[in-house]
């Protein structure tokens, strides 16, 4: 992919076209933020440790799962084991997203990894199939989402206490993000058969697993069931 | 702990987006967004419960149709996400 130059290739148009598409990720952190800071707060992290989980880990539930781990008095190595695990998933949305990243140096990468969660994946990936979207626009979403998240939980170390619970149906914001998200990816029946496995697939592997792991468990086969029946219906036909 | 959050974010990149590759595995991660959607979704939607278990009767399943259509019909993101805040926020006034 070459980057296309836009007239309006200033830095202010790449941070304004960031910031509109991640206005909805941050508004969806708020509350979750908010609820781990409280909780965090609780297990007796200070904020300044709050901020710095936030920084050096960003990621929702791992960290959820890490706070009541440690309240349970778990060690650091089942700790980090299942923090891991949690975030196998990432293993697929990086696969997907290094499509659109082949011209960008190790070090862009790197600062590129560290941004990928489940909902700047969805939404930068979304905005580099459908739009002119470049990594600057991209990376501008994911760390304004970054700074959401890290200010959010400090926020809620100090002074959750005092929010209203489920306040403006703001805990619906993620939900109702990924239910649009999956619509941008839904450009055919194929698409939609395979949303359709993927989603059976995880309910069940959900009741019978404890865990997360039928996230990852549940996409790799419904995206391989989606390769076979393309590959059954059509006689190699390039469709990219 | 940021390691391992890190490690599986950033070797993909590292490793993929320097390589051609075969196109079976281009589909293949064509249809990875749509299944990592659905299968973050809809667990969320209709399980509940620590052992989780089967739970369709919840404000959140009911919420996702209007939701999901307004998605579809608009294609908004931000409309989609304020009018579910909205839809969840009426359905908490019945529930």
């Amino acid at each position: 992919m070459t980057e296309p130059r836009r007239k309006e290739d200033d830095y202010r148009a790449i941070a304004r076209d960031g910031a509109k598409a991640a206005w909805p990720i941050c508004l969806g952190y708020f509350p979750i933020g908010l609820a781990f800071g409280v909780i965090a707060g609780k297990a007796g992290l200070s904020p300044v440790e709050i901020g710095l989980m936030s920084l050096l880990v960003f990621a929702g539930s791992a960290q959820f799962i890490a706070v009541s781990m440690m309240t349970g008095g778990a060690g650091l190595i089942p700790i980090v084991m299942t923090t891991f695990v949690v975030n196998l998933r990432h293993l697929l949305m990086s696969s997907s997203l290094s499509v659109f990243l082949r011209d960008l140096g190790s070090w862009r990468l790197a600062l590129y990894g560290y941004g990928i969660t489940d909902e700047s994946f969805a939404v930068n990936l979304t905005r580099f199939r459908d739009e002119k979207w470049d990594w600057r626009r991209a990376l501008v979403v994911n760390h304004l989402s970054n700074a959401a998240w890290v200010g959010s939980t400090v926020a809620g170390g100090y002074a959750g206490e005092f929010i209203p619970h489920g306040a403006f149906g703001i805990d619906y914001a993620l939900i109702a993000m990924f239910l649009c998200l999956l619509v941008f990816q839904l450009r055919g029946a194929l698409y939609w058969l395979i949303a359709a496995a993927a989603g059976g697939l995880a309910v069940f592997i959900s009741i019978l697993l404890p865990g997360n792991l039928y996230v990852v468990a549940a996409s790799v086969l419904a995206a391989t069931i989606g390769v076979l029946v393309r590959r059954k219906s059509k006689t190699p036909e390039e469709s990219t | 702990m940021g390691l391992v959050t890190y490690i599986p974010r950033w070797l993909p990149l590292a490793l993929l987006s320097k390589r051609d590759l075969p196109s079976w595995f281009k589909t293949w991660l064509d249809f990875i967004p749509a299944s990592i959607l659905s299968a973050l979704l809809l667990p969320a939607l209709v399980t509940s419960g620590e052992p989780r278990h089967l739970d369709i009767f919840r404000p959140e399943l009911l919420v996702a149709l209007p939701t999901f259509a307004i998605a579809l019909k608009t294609r908004s993101l931000g409309l989609t996400v304020v009018a579910g805040m909205f839809f969840f926020w009426l359905a908490g006034k019945f529930f």
